[in-house]
């Protein structure tokens, strides 16, 4: 039988909802997860916020979100970029679906320092 | 034209049988399954059910002269064979749109299975559809939040959500019980949930348990940095005492309540699901009393039709079946009732036991709920039959975990999130599940002893009612 840690004092409790309890995804992963998003016929859309305010609804839009933007690499650059600008933060790659307005998708590709 | 009065008995066919009528869109349509007592005519049947489910009594009355009779009565349209089954057939009914009070499924089914359902001439009646119009639906508030709303309220997105029914039942103080909801939540779920018998008794009273289930709520909240809620059941003897109770839990901070629609009552439901629309709470239902009504495959009501009650009485979630755990359900039936539960428009599959098309117009759709024997082995199956927009419910398959309760609750957190990623990158879950948990399972002991827990575990019953379809 294993103890199960997870506590307020210790930050590394703190969970990204979707994907947040598998281990960081790997570059080639996160490619996959990008092309499922682009073969939605979704818009990508990046956020970041500093870890502390991080249970808010709104994060900050790095730019707008790449309406109509289906090339993997493009995306993936702009996550990098968005993450050298704000290496502190937590970054969050969405997938928004205009129909039903939602996003179909929504997972942290950096984490900050979690508090 | 005036017409004299003629008293005495007339059979129902000569009124309300009219094989060339055409339905109107404002029409609302009715599918019953009809097993007549031996002799009786297939049309004066059907003209029967439309009679006493609309206008008709069993003999002429003088006053029916006072008003336009022909406007306001039920038309039986058609009759169908029933694929592989001769001892009954289907009989199409259209209702005039005016025969219900606006926003009152209350109303629309004390007509369509109210007196008729007794009547001596049949031996048996199921109500296996309702097309409401959308000219009915736009009357009805229907869920107080739908699924694009509770995802936000929530902020969760692309996967399904995770849910725990707390076991035991019954018998919990409500310091223990609200142990068990800590513990869950804290594992990585997103709901806990009271069981639907769960009300106000003796040993837990109402009030003990919302305060001490809000405090698990809240520090798992605070723990993961993730939004999570309980099901507080205000399923109560009174509608009043009912209001209480959600006015408590609005208090308390909780974002989510929950109400038994069958045993509670429509009526109930409906007010309920106005309040939370009303004060920003999401709505759970559980169904408790559906399997009396819907699983004999001869008499009741189906359960696509309680689906489309529930829909426009209003609420968030609504028990679905699992298709693959201990309760009963057949899978093409299954993703019928959900897509219902789910779609803005549903076109009519006989395939999946849809006789109508349905259209819901902006009404918001409602998150189906699997719960009831499943566990970790049963989620890529899961994951696949119901997407993103449902929520898993495992009770005994988070408890039941060797570590206990938090424990269980990573497994089954880490289960979905692989299955989803995997799904995701083109994996075919129902064929790969085995391989995809096993990978997961590296990264989590949770998930590894939950697999060795319970892979033995199947529930292969066979299905007692299932679609019509010909095996001759």
């Amino acid at each position: 039988m294993q103890d199960y840690k997870s506590s307020l004092s210790d930050a590394s409790s703190r969970k990204f909802e979707t994907f947040s309890y598998l281990p960081p995804m790997t570059p080639e992963q996160t490619r996959k997860q990008i092309e499922y998003i682009v073969s939605k016929g979704w818009n990508p859309g990046i956020e970041h916020t500093e870890p502390e305010n991080a249970a808010g609804n709104y994060w900050y839009m790095w730019k707008l979100p790449m309406f109509g933007e289906t090339d993997v690499d493009a995306i993936l650059d702009e996550i990098e970029a968005c993450h050298v600008a704000h290496p502190g933060n937590h970054v969050r790659l969405l997938g928004f679906d205009n129909f039903s307005q939602s996003a179909g998708a929504a997972m942290v590709i950096h984490r900050g320092e979690t508090v | 034209m005036a017409t004299t009065y003629d008293a005495g008995v007339k059979d129902y066919r000569d009124t309300y049988w009219m094989p060339d009528y055409t339905p109107k869109d404002t029409d609302l349509l009715a599918c019953f399954k009809v097993t007549p007592q031996d002799g009786v005519p297939r049309e004066e049947l059907a003209a029967a059910v439309a009679a006493e489910s609309s206008t008709g009594t069993w003999t002429t009355v003088w006053t029916d002269l006072l008003t336009d009779l022909d406007y306001y009565k039920g038309r039986a349209y058609a009759i169908e064979d029933v694929p592989g089954d001769d001892t009954c057939f289907y009989a199409f009914i259209a209702y005039p749109i005016d025969l219900f009070e606006e926003g009152s499924v209350v109303n629309v089914m004390t007509s369509l299975v109210g007196n008729v359902f007794g009547f001596k001439a049949l031996r048996a009646l199921r109500l296996e559809d309702i097309r409401f119009p959308i000219a009915y639906v736009m009357t009805c508030n229907g869920p107080p939040q739908g699924i694009q709303q509770e995802r936000d309220i929530l902020n969760k997105y692309g996967r399904p959500l995770l849910g725990c029914t707390i076991k035991p039942k019954l018998g919990l103080s409500a310091k223990n019980y609200g142990r068990a909801c800590y513990e869950g939540l804290r594992g990585g779920l997103d709901f806990t949930k009271d069981d639907e018998n769960v009300n106000s008794q003796p040993f837990m009273r109402w009030r003990a348990r919302f305060d001490f289930v809000m405090e698990a709520v809240q520090k798992a909240e605070a723990e993961t940095g993730e939004r999570k809620g309980h099901y507080l059941n205000v399923t109560a003897a009174t509608a009043d005492e009912m209001m209480k109770r959600a006015e408590y839990a609005k208090e308390l901070g909780a974002p989510i309540i929950m109400h038994d629609y069958i045993t509670g009552g429509w009526s109930a439901n409906t007010q309920l699901a106005q309040w939370c629309q009303d004060n920003g709470m999401l709505l759970h239902i559980h169904r408790a009393m559906h399997a009396v009504l819907d699983r004999n495959p001869h008499h009741g009501i189906h359960f696509r039709v309680l689906t489309k009650i529930l829909r426009l009485s209003g609420g968030d979630h609504l028990h679905s079946g699992t298709v693959v755990g201990k309760l009963e359900g057949d899978r093409e039936a299954t993703l019928g009732w959900i897509d219902l539960m789910r779609d803005s428009f549903v076109k009519e599959d006989r395939s999946r036991g849809i006789f109508f098309d349905q259209d819901w117009g902006s009404m918001p759709g409602l998150f189906p709920v699997a719960s009831g024997g499943i566990h970790v082995w049963h989620m890529p199956a899961l994951v696949s039959i119901f997407g993103d927009d449902s929520v898993l419910q495992f009770g005994g398959g988070t408890l039941g975990h060797p570590w206990g309760n938090a424990a269980g609750a990573a497994a089954n957190r880490v289960a979905v999130e692989a299955c989803v990623a995997a799904r995701n990158e083109g994996k075919e879950l129902e064929k790969e599940g085995k391989d995809i948990l096993t990978a997961a399972a590296k990264h989590s002991p949770e998930l590894g002893a939950a697999m060795e827990t319970w892979k033995e575990i199947k529930f292969e019953f066979d299905t007692v009612d299932k679609l019509d379809v010909s095996h001759r």
